[in-house]
């Protein structure tokens, strides 16, 4: 089974293992989640299953996507995501994921929304060094030099500058399992994932560069 | 049931109820756990709360005492399995929740005066 898992990040805290070490952790509510999709290479092209998550009301999604979750006879899903599966016939409409497919010491990817900066300045966006911030100098967080002068005569496409950072979808990657909780369908992931609580996070089996998981 | 009640209950299963009340200036003794060639076995340490920080499970404290001349100063996440006992040996008068003066003094300027209002 290599199919994600759709959740929300409720928060940090710590543990303590079995040695006695304090563990940082993510607490993630992760589904449960609903099969409302099996796409596969005859009908689609590709082999992938679509699952949702986040029960809303039924006013709040329009009548094309609650068509689309009646194929299914899923309930008022607020987000939709599919994975890319190797064998979708081990899936079913309607078939509900629960985050027991994880157990712990599984390494995970997970990605969210990074926490959004707004207008950030070149040491916050692209960790410039500053200025000296005394003895006279007046240059104390401005970028430097953006390029030659004359020729070529522009700044080249690329050059790191000012600009919005953060609230883009980034992966942190192969994160560890700490625990799962069956009944809560809670996971303890160790470090920090993307988002501010109460963000939807994707929670995958870790992409090993040279090893072709679940294709 | 929200997201701050779900991380209380999983910090629950690992919070110590049988703390003793500690208050900065006090003096200590934390037994604490050490393996050893396989063996576990309890050591304690004996000093002074200098600081104390509260935080549910990541409550601490540093304790500090002076080791064959040379300050020692320990931090004890005070939950964690590690610590595997504390008690109070005498209470201390303090006037501040951080005593990190006392590192800048020796002998008996460290001192602190001891109170006797709180129970040990």
């Amino acid at each position: 089974m290599s199919v994600g898992i759709l959740g929300t990040k409720l928060g940090m805290t710590q543990i303590f293992d079995e040695a006695g070490n304090a563990v940082p952790v993510t607490v993630v509510q992760a589904g449960p989640c609903v099969v409302t999709q099996v796409k596969t290479e005859q009908t689609d092209g590709y082999a992938a299953v679509q699952i949702g998550y986040g029960e809303v009301a039924e006013k709040a999604l329009n009548r094309p996507k609650l068509g689309h979750l009646s194929k299914s006879s899923a309930p008022a899903l607020r987000h939709l995501r599919e994975y890319r599966v190797s064998n979708p016939s081990e899936f079913e409409l309607g078939q509900s994921i629960t985050a027991d497919q994880f157990a712990a010491g599984e390494l995970v990817d997970v990605s969210g929304k990074s926490i959004g900066r707004g207008f950030a300045g070149y040491q916050k966006r692209h960790n410039f060094k500053r200025g000296p911030m005394a003895h006279g100098s007046k240059n104390h967080r401005l970028p430097g030099s953006t390029g030659a002068g004359t020729t070529p005569g522009r700044v080249y496409p690329g050059k790191r500058m000012a600009g919005r950072m953060g609230d883009e979808r980034v992966t942190t990657r192969k994160l560890s399992i700490v625990r799962v909780d069956d009944e809560r369908n809670l996971l303890l992931i160790k470090g920090c994932v993307p988002g501010k609580p109460g963000a939807l996070l994707s929670i995958a089996p870790a992409t090993i560069v040279g090893q072709q998981v679940g294709r | 049931m929200n997201a701050e009640a779900i991380i209380r209950s999983i910090e629950a299963e690992q919070i110590k109820d049988d703390l003793p009340q500690i208050y900065v200036g006090d003096t200590v003794r934390v037994g604490v756990r050490i393996v050893e060639g396989g063996k576990e076995r309890v050591q304690p340490y004996e000093g002074t709360v200098i600081a104390m920080r509260n935080g549910g499970i990541n409550e601490s404290i540093t304790v500090r005492k002076i080791f064959q001349g040379v300050g020692v100063e320990r931090v004890f996440l005070l939950h964690a399995p590690r610590v595997a006992s504390i008690k109070v040996l005498r209470r201390g008068k303090a006037r501040r929740a951080k005593l990190y003066y006392l590192r800048d003094r020796v002998g008996k300027a460290t001192r602190l005066k001891q109170r006797f209002d709180r129970p040990l």
